[in-house]
């Protein structure tokens, strides 16, 4: 019976939302700003991990790459903010226009190949563009520069005000929520997902899967690319350091953890590895010893991720 | 002086050619037979650094340190084939990409904790420390020779032991078909921990050598991995002989790319541009070419035959 069963993933998606959305009113009765910011990370990342797992969950696509995107975005506000110009409505657009441009480039190549070299490819790009900021002396090489204001919506949004700059991540966390949802129920999610469960059935129906793929590729760079401007404004600070392989690595394990191809995985993905790494690092320095062991056992032992068990537990009931 | 210069940087092209085939060997084999992405390759480089940081004073002889460091990555090697690798051949890249992510962090904060946050030098004995002169004022440091020359020996020894042994057979019987080969009665599980504690080894006889130039660091693995992963896609994956030309293609592209770049730009750029552009051009020559090679041959330019 479809109604007797207690709507487990929908109580879980209702309820992060709703703290979420409440929290900076808790923060500020019990003092706590500490919570804000670290939700506000959660958040950030959790956007970037939604986009992945538009590639990665439903398309199949193993890009190890993703961390590239957000240090792109947030580039596209250190740099023009490093010659005065600090107006959002000239960095977001173009942290997600160079975010796209980047997915199409590198995404034209990358998705010639297949299977393993596909994740190479995509690790390979991402350590090019590190590279590639980590020599560039003018912006600060290897450490990144400082950024002295938030990007500017004067008369709109004051960003620089701790609440306004939340909400404003919120509803970023929301539309990449409800974009995803969109795009995963039209006819060009579905061409997607044919594509990955079966490619040349997908051709022989007439499909241009690789131009639905190279699509979808662009869609998520753009994504994460908005999600790494709101990280730059979030750290005032970019770097190299952003890009690295081990924030792919871990974007990776939020949407793997949270159950890649579940629209609201990578979201509790992204909250389960933040707080895990938050209380492991403060017991310990050794902690990625204990994250890394974790990771192991959460990948041999637990599959479906964290979105599969909640919907084990609604079909037990 | 520019002959002497351009001499030298030809053997630090050459030198990390050979160092990116010990790494790059033990990936494409584990990953042309097993099916197997070994993100923790890196892993095993950066512990057999620091095996022979800690065995190099104890024995005091630094090619017997090497030698029982290599021993005792084998033996890692084994010990992580059979605790994690194992379990994850039958299962896809995404999972066996993350768990041995997971690996990589578990051994980075294993040296953490057993050799601490510094970086960690190898002193090599008075005969490697020297020069070699050769006329027209060139030198050569008898370290980079011995490191080339290692190299190459070992490139040697693994085609050998490929083509022409009957354990090399098996191998390429169990890259060609797994299956099949086992059904003729190759202990395949066997075979596969071998191979990997093979690779294991020669990624950190790696990074063994590159230890008394540079340093043992947290993390030295984590990059030069990525550049092997770029030699064995333009190899093509599986490859001993496609590993070993495109070692030393990316290694002489890297190295001459970053001292002769700018002036090489500077022909037809002004010189503030060609200082800035270079830099950032020269990091990313070696993902360029990878780039252009697959976009005209997806598969590298010596793609095994089956699969």
């Amino acid at each position: 019976m479809q109604l007797s069963r207690p709507p487990v993933r929908l109580g879980v998606r209702l309820l992060v939302l709703l703290t979420f959305a409440i929290l900076p009113g808790l923060t500020a009765a019990f003092d706590q700003p500490f919570l804000l910011d670290l939700a506000l990370r959660m958040m950030i990342l959790a956007t970037a991990a939604v986009s992945l797992n538009l590639i990665l969950g439903y398309g199949g696509m193993i890009s190890f790459g993703h961390a590239a995107y957000i240090g792109i975005g947030a580039y596209a506000v250190g740099i023009p903010a490093y010659y005065g110009e600090y107006s959002g409505y000239v960095q977001l657009p173009l942290a997600i226009g160079a975010g796209a441009l980047f997915a199409l480039i590198t995404g034209f190549i990358c998705l010639r190949t297949k299977g393993v070299y596909f994740i190479m490819i995509t690790l390979a790009f991402a350590q090019m563009a590190y590279f590639a900021f980590v020599s560039i002396e003018e912006y600060g090489g290897d450490d990144g520069l400082v950024i002295n204001l938030r990007s500017k919506f004067t008369g709109v949004i004051d960003m620089e005000s701790t609440h306004e700059f939340y909400y404003v991540v919120l509803v970023f966390l929301v539309g990449a929520l409800y974009l995803v949802s969109r795009i995963v129920n039209a006819r060009f999610g579905m061409v997607i997902q044919g594509a990955k469960d079966n490619e040349p059935r997908m051709q022989s129906l007439g499909f241009d899967t690789f131009r639905y793929r190279l699509a979808c590729y662009v869609i998520a760079g753009a994504m994460a690319a908005a999600a790494g401007w709101l990280m730059g404004n979030y750290n005032y600070f970019f770097s190299p350091e952003m890009m690295s392989w081990t924030h792919s690595g871990e974007l990776i394990f939020m949407v793997v953890l949270g159950g890649a191809g579940s629209l609201f995985g990578p979201v509790l993905g992204a909250i389960v590895l933040i707080i895990l790494e938050e209380v492991l690092s403060g017991a310990t320095v050794y902690w990625p010893l204990i994250l890394g062991a974790i990771l192991i056992s959460v990948v041999l032992f637990a599959r479906g991720g964290l979105e599969g068990a909640l919907a084990m537990l609604e079909r037990r009931k | 002086m520019e002959w002497v210069l351009f001499v030298s940087q030809l053997l630090n092209g050459l030198q990390l050619g050979v160092l990116l085939f010990l790494l790059a060997a033990g990936l494409t084999l584990v990953f042309g037979i097993m099916d197997f992405v070994n993100l923790a390759h890196g892993s095993l480089y950066m512990m057999g650094a620091y095996f022979c940081v800690t065995l190099n004073p104890l024995l005091g002889s630094f090619p017997l340190a090497v030698l029982v460091a290599v021993v005792l990555t084998f033996i890692l090697g084994i010990a992580v084939e059979l605790v994690v690798s194992r379990h994850l051949y039958q299962r896809d890249h995404l999972d066996q990409v993350l768990a041995t992510f997971g690996l990589i962090l578990f051994f980075n904060g294993a040296v953490h904790l057993i050799w601490g946050p510094e970086g960690n030098p190898i002193a090599l004995p008075e005969y490697l420390n020297g020069r070699f002169i050769l006329p027209a004022g060139i030198e050569i440091p008898t370290f980079r020779v011995a490191i080339i020359a290692t190299g190459l020996a070992v490139a040697a020894g693994l085609i050998w032991l490929v083509t022409m042994t009957r354990m090399g057979m098996l191998i390429r019987a169990g890259a060609s078909n797994r299956r099949m080969a086992g059904a003729l009665g190759v202990d395949i599980k066997k075979l596969f921990t071998l191979v990997f504690a093979l690779g294991a080894a020669m990624a950190g006889l790696a990074g063994m050598m590159i230890t008394p130039i540079t340093e043992a660091n947290i993390g030295m693995g984590d990059d030069i991995l990525i550049v092997a992963f770029v030699v064995i896609i333009i190899g093509g994956i599986g490859s001993i002989r496609g590993a070993f030309i495109a070692a030393l293609i990316v290694g002489m592209i890297d190295v001459m790319g970053r001292s002769y770049l700018d002036g090489f730009m500077k022909l037809f750029l002004d010189n503030q541009s060609a200082e800035t552009a270079s830099p950032a051009l020269s990091a990313m020559a070696i993902y360029i070419l990878m780039a252009g090679i697959l976009y005209f041959r997806p598969r590298g330019l010596f793609p095994p035959r089956h699969r």
